[in-house]
């Protein structure tokens, strides 16, 4: 377990973190390249089930990053992107996976250190937490689109 | 709509965990639109499934389908190629739904995935409330369209009784007291010798005590 590193996998709402993450990159602050940056339009795109599908595809985290509370630029997606991500950290709690693996932070456009060190502190966290479970048995194929059978074609479209 | 809401997941669980290979249904109509069981509950839910079963140290295959309509056979028909693999079904459509898959596959277990609630209209994203009793001889038209039998606690239909209070239910503050709505909308109508009058007492033949229902129209036949 010593050498296991994370994947960490981060939505980042275009407005705020992922600009946060290019002013990172400009301040030259480095981050871990555990953290692998999906932008979204808004975190308020990110639905349950895409934070669900990175845990059950062996992500050991996830977090979606949205801006300050007040701040969204399509008023209220930050705050329901919040209430989404603590209902699936209800739901891997309830199936026994550790909740800490799902997080929701906010920041702003101007925060690249900010980016950096929330970057550092989840893949640290991560780390010490272990390999997501789901990895021991490789990861599901289910939702694979090159492994899919008839009736789940229509789930893998969405 | 028919409203439903997700069983909790371990229970979920404990019926299926004997199962390898699982067909998870949706449904397209009612359930969708409460976010109880539709195709994105159905993906949810395979993937909570797959997660747990893959930390209890086993793959379990699960295909989705999600129906137009689980409580119609021709629908239900559709899951006919998918159904061979599958050794139980996890019916996420209310319990009619269930039922019909039961029906036509006699030799397969199929397990509910929600818990049926109430016939009830949506009051704000997130918030379902119940309207309808479905009681089979509606008294809407002279409530003026608010409905006593669903919305009363005591399904009273000369009220309001003595446990109402400031315009709420004895039972809670957060229920507001229906025969209060009734006659505030009966004065804004100009319709308060409505309230005058006495309603008798209701036949519930036409409802559940009449034994299981059914609706028979020859000229559809």
């Amino acid at each position: 377990m010593k050498d296991f590193e994370p994947v960490i996998v981060a939505f980042c709402c275009h407005y705020c973190a992922y600009t946060a993450a290019d002013m990172a990159g400009s301040l030259r602050l480095s981050y871990p390249p555990n953290v692998k940056i999906i932008r979204v339009p808004c975190s308020g795109k990110v639905d349950v089930i895409h934070l669900m599908q990175a845990i059950e595809r062996g992500a050991d985290g996830v977090y979606v990053a949205g801006c300050l509370e007040g701040d969204c630029h399509f008023k209220s997606g930050n705050a329901k992107a919040a209430r989404r991500v603590a209902y699936v950290k209800r739901l891997l709690k309830d199936i026994g996976i550790e909740p800490e693996r799902i997080e929701m932070i906010m920041m702003s456009a101007g925060m690249g250190e900010r980016f950096a060190a929330v970057a550092e502190a989840f893949t640290d966290k991560i780390r010490r937490l272990g390999p997501n479970p789901v990895k021991l048995m490789g990861a599901s194929k289910t939702r694979d689109p090159h492994n899919v059978s008839p009736a789940n074609k229509e789930s893998a479209a969405l | 709509m028919i409203t439903a809401e997700r069983k909790p997941i371990q229970e979920i669980i404990n019926f299926v965990s004997p199962y390898k290979n699982l067909l998870l249904v949706g449904c397209n109509e009612c359930v969708t639109v409460c976010s109880a069981g539709g195709r994105k509950e159905v993906a949810l839910l395979s993937s909570a499934l797959q997660v747990a079963s893959m930390k209890a140290g086993r793959i379990i295959h699960i295909q989705e389908m999600t129906l137009e309509r689980q409580c119609d056979p021709e629908y239900v028909e559709q899951l006919v190629p998918y159904i061979d693999q599958a050794d139980a079904v996890l019916s996420l459509a209310c319990g009619c739904g269930v039922q019909e898959i039961a029906r036509r596959f006699k030799d397969k277990m199929v397990f509910p995935g929600v818990n049926t609630k109430f016939m009830g209209a949506s009051e704000r994203p997130g918030v379902w409330a119940e309207r309808c009793q479905g009681c089979g001889d509606c008294l809407l038209g002279v409530t003026g369209g608010i409905c006593p039998i669903a919305r009363c606690s005591k399904r009273l239909q000369n009220g309001p009784c003595g446990g109402s209070s400031k315009g709420k239910c004895e039972i809670s503050p957060d229920v507001d007291c229906v025969w209060q709505l009734i006659w505030d909308r009966l004065k804004a109508l100009g319709l308060e010798e409505r309230y005058e009058a006495i309603l008798p007492a209701k036949d519930w033949r036409s409802g559940r005590g009449g034994g299981p229902r059914k609706i028979v129209r020859e000229d559809l036949m």
